[in-house]
């Protein structure tokens, strides 16, 4: 398979944005009221990125090869042209981004995409601008990619209507508007301040900007990483998130888990590209703002999970401490803390998709019981109603309760549950553990390659990241223990509910996926740490894409 | 120049940023526009301003940015009021379908108790 895939490259790299907008166009052809062949052409266009997401993840991952792939879309080369390129950490988000899709859509495809209009084309739409995201290497087409995934998103929140969807949809469009405003300012003040608009290039500039415009530079920056962290969710900007994510339908609220993930990208590319080790004069600016910002983020987050009752919000605080966890490990600028934080990455990212869909479920098993209410205000506690007398083997009904026969849904259910509540919360067996300790041990033991340059100091930092991360570890176990308590083992009737293999077996495969994580930790490991190498050391990069050269004409 | 342009630039942002705060939807949505008004407007000026350079190339004068406006910001302004227009159309769409789902046009969907 791999020789195909180098047979294609270097078109392969644009495969990722053209495939899901030639479906969604195509989609678009065939009518609204034929809602199989859209649902059949979507599965099929997600299985297809998948493969090519796994090809483009084996041709960038190839020993002794270029790591660093290039493409030019308009033959330009690069300060002129827009350039999309592909490195081991794009080629990672592709294919987490790739998994995920899959997941949600095979299982709206059970009977979320029936709740409104234009699901599919809408879906793969957001693929194609975050896709796009991840590959290119200009700041301005950056934002344009930014607003095509944003768009689709609000199209997608909104699917299905209703109060608290439309509520929270407005809200989310309104800080995404400010959002890209500031971005806009920001790309604006680095055109100023270098007078490129490609990263790479940008990066070479760095060092020879002249002490006077070096503020304007900076101020650029500083505004750019705003609009990205409020994108990432990061506190005090992630207010927006958890109304959003909760009311959103469950594949809708699957794939937005990848959202957040994109702001943490954005943060990380241009973060290493522009202010690593030899940046001169502005080397890890904004580092320290980074890490605390990302420490403050986990603590909120965590806090918010303790004080949430519905597991549908128990997920959105999720996303939010694992952003917070990916944008404080980043901010250290330490090689061996942000590979444990890819690694982190994935498993955290499967973990939440799956948690969204399980909600889903677990919200349609309750049927017979009093339904929390679904709004921002969430003030019931734990039932004490609910609590069996410790003294009998007989229920309410005087039927036998240990020893009842549990429904396999129910089981089902109850395992999923708890499989996501152990990688959330990062306890072991699972790949959550295996992320969280590394990212522990990196940060109490200073990586010696950046001896003499100048880091955030490591103590208290370093020291506050292992309190907090420990301590959100410890705050959602008891969140997702007490969610899980409520809804699993509290009710006493309750019919088994039917679920369809549609939607079970996403949840199962990215579940799956995480326990696989586990086993073949140490593959993905090398991974991480190779991608956060290269990243440490733009240089490569840089080069690579300021090299390239275009296709000469015969 | 630079002072007036500033000056614009100034008080559009703080009108928007303001309304943007306000309860009402509408008047966060025309903040968004004010906003994007000064944001449109700061990118434009990011290009060196200058008067009475347009970047149209003038046979036999060189093609440097001595003799003509950058006109990269001028692309990238275009692009951008483009986008902000489809989000501002979107957004109304949203205000109205709260309006008409919450019966109020808060932007909490209901009036403060």
């Amino acid at each position: 398979m791999i020789d195909w895939a180098k047979a294609a490259m270097p078109h392969l790299i644009v495969v990722p944005i053209l495939l899901p907008l030639a479906t969604a166009a195509l989609m678009l052809l065939v009518a609204e009221r034929r809602r199989r062949l859209r649902a059949a052409l979507n599965v099929g266009s997600c299985a297809l990125a998948l493969a090519v997401a796994v090809a483009l993840l084996r041709v960038v991952d190839e020993r002794g090869a270029a790591a660093v792939r290039v493409y030019l879309p308009a033959n330009w080369p690069a300060p002129f042209g827009i350039v999309l390129a592909i490195d081991r950490l794009s080629a990672m988000m592709l294919l987490v981004t790739a998994v995920i899709a899959l997941a949600a859509v095979v299982y709206s495809v059970a009977r979320w995409d029936r709740a409104g209009v234009h699901f599919h084309p809408l879906f793969q739409l957001q693929l194609m601008g975050v896709s796009g995201a991840f590959l290119t290497v200009d700041v301005f087409n950056l934002f344009v990619f930014f607003e095509i995934l944003l768009a689709a998103s609000y199209g997608l929140l909104l699917h299905g209507s209703g109060a608290a969807r439309v509520r929270s949809g407005l809200h989310y469009i309104a800080v995404n508007l400010f959002a890209s405003s500031l971005f806009l300012v920001g790309v604006a003040l680095l055109y100023g301040a270098a007078g490129t608009l490609n990263l790479a290039d940008f990066a070479a500039r760095i060092p020879q900007v002249p002490p006077a415009d070096r503020p304007l530079l900076h101020a650029g920056a500083a505004i750019l990483a705003v609009a990205f962290l409020a994108k990432a969710a990061m506190w005090p900007l992630n207010f927006w998130l958890v109304p959003a994510y909760s009311a959103a339908g469950a594949p809708v609220a699957a794939l937005f888990a990848i959202l957040t993930k994109v702001g943490v990208y954005a943060t990380l590319r241009v973060w290493t590209l522009f202010f690593g080790i030899d940046a001169g004069e502005s080397a890890f600016f904004g580092g320290t703002a980074l890490a605390w910002i990302g420490m403050a983020s986990l603590a909120v987050a965590s806090i918010g999970m303790l004080a949430s009752h519905h597991p549908g919000r128990l997920a959105a605080w999720g996303v939010v401490i694992s952003s917070g966890t990916l944008v404080a490990a980043i901010g250290f600028a330490r090689p061996a803390l942000t590979a444990a934080a890819l690694f982190y990455l994935i498993g955290s990212t499967f973990a939440l998709a799956a948690l969204f869909l399980l909600v889903e479920l677990i919200d349609r098993a309750r049927e017979v019981e009093p339904q929390v209410p679904l709004d921002d205000v969430d003030p019931v506690p734990f039932s004490i109603a609910y609590i069996e007398r410790p003294d009998s083997n007989l229920d309410e009904d005087e039927s036998v309760l240990i020893g009842r026969i549990i429904p396999g849904a129910i089981a089902f259910l109850g395992l999923a549950f708890m499989l996501c509540a152990l990688m959330i919360a990062g306890l072991p067996p699972l790949s959550g553990f295996l992320g969280k300790f590394a990212m522990l041990s990196s940060a109490l033991a200073p990586d010696p390659a950046l001896a003499g340059a100048r880091v955030p100091t490591p103590g208290v930092a370093a020291l506050a990241l292992v309190a907090v991360l420990v301590g959100s570890g410890f705050l959602s176990l008891v969140a997702m223990s007490r969610a899980g308590i409520r809804y699993f083992w509290a009710p006493q009737e309750r019919a088994a509910p039917r679920l369809r293999v549609t939607e079970t077996l996403p949840i199962a495969a990215l579940l799956a996926l995480c326990v696989l994580l586990t086993i073949r930790a140490d593959p993905v490991m090398r991974y991480a740490s190779d991608t956060a190498q290269s990243l440490h050391r733009p240089a490569g990069y840089i080069d690579a894409v300021l090299t390239a050269r275009p296709v000469e004409r015969r | 120049m630079e002072v007036v342009l500033a000056t614009a630039i100034g008080v559009l942002a703080a009108s928007g940023v303001w309304l943007l705060l306000r309860p009402r939807t509408f008047q966060v949505l025309i903040g968004l526009s004010l906003l994007s008004y000064a944001v449109n407007l700061f990118i434009f000026s990011m290009g060196s301003l200058s008067i009475d350079q347009p970047p149209i190339v003038v046979p036999g004068v060189p093609h440097d940015l001595q003799h003509y406006t950058d006109p990269l910001p001028q692309a990238l302004v275009l692009t951008a009021i483009v986008i902000n227009f489809a989000m501002t159309a979107l957004f109304l769409v949203v205000l109205l379908a709260l309006r008409g789902l919450s019966g109020t046009d808060h932007v909490d969907g209901r009036e403060e108790s």
